[in-house]
């Protein structure tokens, strides 16, 4: 006997299957993957002006950084900003559905790809975002590899304000509707990578980024 | 197992102690501050429970399902009965593509198997890239104490001394230096393997997707640089939708770091599209039963909702006396000492449901509710009535059995026990020294009897209090 039928066999001696229960069982489950039922949440103040305050300031919680500006046109200058301040180098890694930007008008080089070990800074967007916790949604494929917000040291993410949501469930339904199935990686990022595995003592830049920036666009 | 023993060296350490006692404080404050921003933590845990209820009442179905669903995003769906068997199915994956060294995030089923050592052994290199478990690995291979903490016994002295030795750098103290220095090391690692293993802290039905919970991004690396990723997880985290996954991670972080989310959550499906940049070329998912199958529908059924956050042991009195390895097994605190004997047999870890005070705070911290007392207390049972505690223990019990039944003759030996014990005491108020239970007055003292017996006060009081 293969070690699925042994194992699925055990599993249904232990449940008693029958015909007569499976047939309920199944309904029972395809149910629960119709309705998506939806447990409790916490209560969020859902206009877009308590959702941008509340994303920022539990993103500034999880130690990322904040930056606010009017329209697209001016996140490449808001990234040179960032950079200058933080003594990083004009360079960076994006990804390619952000290469449309004038970056060089902002004096900051951008290389549209996946990134490599040796990038400092790497820019991307995000599909979402979720106010509950401070929390981007990145989605990836071609246009938006998931290396970018992992190797580089610096990792900097344009928000679109109209994209912030109050729950991840939102997020979830939002993917349904725009995207069908899901992408192979859904990344919930929250804040630069840490650990606290010498002495419980939180040190921020694990083995992703050190430092996270967002540039919210007050769209 | 030996872990009685285990027990008195673990005491007797004082470096330990001092870890314990440390650690111990930060756990159980950061949970209590995050859990304040869930406006009913308590209605959470109950949708978390008939969360996890519905998939292990109708296990079967939900793995189909599961199986399915994954079948069609591209991934492999793979099934082992035992630790042997996943060790073979890993080895023969690696074999398959070429693989010479695996770069692994956190598996306690890794664990549970002995695949580290299995892997070594058919010439694959093993690198642990959680820091913990990095320590650990280094540190010759030493078990993990604790199920999210790994390395939470070690003081950053020995972790200075430790990585002095091993990356023969300059010893430092401190922590961000150490981190670094364990990121740089790793970060070739991660670069340079060509296959990726992962535990799976939940499997989506509705999606076929694996979710990944992790701080350090080295989940994310191991599932997004090497060309083939494995997941070797048991067959009872299979949970329904995605909604489902966000209630569960208003409670999983919560309860494990006192985070309100981890700093990432993965949720990985199928296989990297011919035009994407990144992401593995082949996934497969090993489907682990190692005793699983047949708890379900048995006495310890709940035991199957848990999902491994590790407040139980943070809020032990026991764990955090004692430390993790003393529990002589892969899963420690009150949730180990359920689960080692279902796993590794009851007969295997006879001192483990007695090693609890059942106080029940692990019941109360709990997110999905399991009542690890009344496990432990059924697990005793088992004990007794498969004849396994000691025989002196069951000439006692059985004697004692007989004398309660005796009422002349109990309050016999009540009244002269009390005496006895006052007689012991002198003209103090404890015991230092019982000489029929030494062992018991090694560490503490034990309370001299005060006043009358509890008989005598009740006698007492019959014959005074007017009846209605």
């Amino acid at each position: 006997m293969s070690s699925r039928d042994d194992i699925l066999g055990r599993v249904r001696a232990g449940l008693h299957r029958n015909a007569g229960n499976a047939a309920a069982a199944r309904e029972e489950m395809l149910a629960a993957l119709t309705n998506r039922s939806q447990g409790p949440k916490p209560s969020i103040d859902a206009t877009p002006k308590a959702l941008l305050e509340r994303f920022r300031l539990k993103s500034e919680q999880q130690s990322s950084t904040v930056d606010i500006v009017a329209q697209e046109s001016d996140v490449p200058a808001a990234v040179a900003r960032y950079l200058t301040a933080m003594k990083l180098p004009k360079s960076a890694v994006a990804w390619p559905s952000l290469a449309a930007l004038d970056w060089a008008a902002a004096g900051v080089e951008v290389e549209p790809r996946g990134a490599r070990d040796a990038d400092l800074v790497g820019i991307t967007g995000c599909f979402c975002a979720v106010a509950e916790t401070g929390t981007l949604m990145v989605c990836s494929s071609p246009d938006t590899p998931a290396t970018v917000s992992l190797l580089p040291e610096t990792h900097i993410a344009v928000v679109h304000a109209s994209r912030i949501l109050a729950y991840m469930e939102d997020a979830w339904a939002l993917a349904r509707k725009e995207l069908g199935t899901l992408p192979r990686a859904v990344n919930f990022i929250s804040g630069p990578s840490r650990t606290g595995d010498i002495e419980q003592t939180i040190v921020l830049g694990a083995h992703g980024p050190y430092r996270v920036h967002l540039v919210i666009i007050a769209d | 197992m030996h872990f009685k023993a285990n027990v008195h060296a673990k005491l007797a350490d004082v470096v330990l102690q001092g870890n314990l006692k440390n650690a111990k404080g930060k756990f159980v404050t950061r949970r209590a501050e995050a859990i304040k921003d869930l406006d009913d933590f308590d209605a959470t845990r109950d949708a978390a429970a008939a969360i996890r209820n519905k998939v292990i009442d109708n296990l079967d179905l939900w793995l189909e399902c599961f199986e399915r669903k994954a079948l069609d995003t591209g991934a492999k769906v793979l099934w082992a009965r035992d630790g042997a068997e996943v060790c073979r199915l890993v080895i023969e994956i690696a074999k398959k593509h070429g693989v010479t060294k695996v770069t692994k995030s956190k598996s306690m089923l890794s664990e549970e198997a002995g695949l580290n050592h299995a892997l070594e052994a058919a010439g694959i290199q093993p690198v642990e890239t959680d820091l913990g478990e990095y320590i650990l690995q280094v540190d010759n291979n030493e078990p993990p104490s604790h199920i999210i903490a790994p390395a939470v016994h070690k003081s950053l002295d020995e972790v200075a001394d430790l990585f002095h030795k091993v990356h023969g750098t300059p010893r430092k103290t401190d922590i961000p230096a150490l981190t670094r220095e364990a990121r740089e090391v790793l970060r070739a690692h991660f670069l340079s393997a060509e296959m990726g293993l992962s535990g799976g802290n939940f499997l989506v039905a509705e999606t076929g997707s694996v979710a990944l919970v992790t701080n350090e991004g080295n989940g994310r690396m191991v599932t997004t640089m090497p060309k083939v990723h494995v997941v070797i997880t048991g067959i009872e985290k299979v949970i329904p939708t995605l909604e489902d996954l966000s209630t569960l991670m208003r409670l999983l972080p919560r309860s494990a770091t006192g985070q309100s989310i981890s700093n990432y959550f993965s949720i990985l499906t199928g296989v990297k599209k011919p035009e994407e940049h990144d992401g593995p070329e082949h996934l497969y998912f090993v489907l682990v039963d190692s005793g699983r199958a047949d708890v379900v529908g048995g006495d310890f059924h709940e035991m199957l909702r848990c999902i491994r956050c590790g407040a139980c042991m943070n809020h032990c009195p026991v764990y955090q006396t004692i430390g993790g390895h003393a529990y002589g097994w892969v899963y420690p605190g009150p949730m180990g000492s359920v689960l080692t004997p279902l796993y590794a047999g009851i007969e295997n870890s006879i001192d483990l449901p007695h090693a609890a005070t059942l106080c029940n705070q692990c019941g109360i911290v709990c997110p999905v509710k399991i009542p690890l007392p009344d496990l432990l207390r059924k697990l005793r049972e088992k004990q007794t009535e498969r004849g396994l505690r000691p025989l002196t223990e069951r000439i006692g019990l059985r004697l004692w059995a007989w004398v309660a039944q005796q009422p002349k003759l109990y309050a016999l030996g009540a009244s002269v026990g009390a005496r006895y014990l006052k007689w012991l005491a002198g003209d103090t108020d404890r015991i230092r020294l019982l000489p029929a239970a030494p062992e018991w007055t090694l560490g503490r003292d034990f309370p001299a009897p005060q006043g009358k017996t509890f008989r005598e006060l009740y006698a007492a009081r019959r014959s005074s209090t007017p009846r209605a």
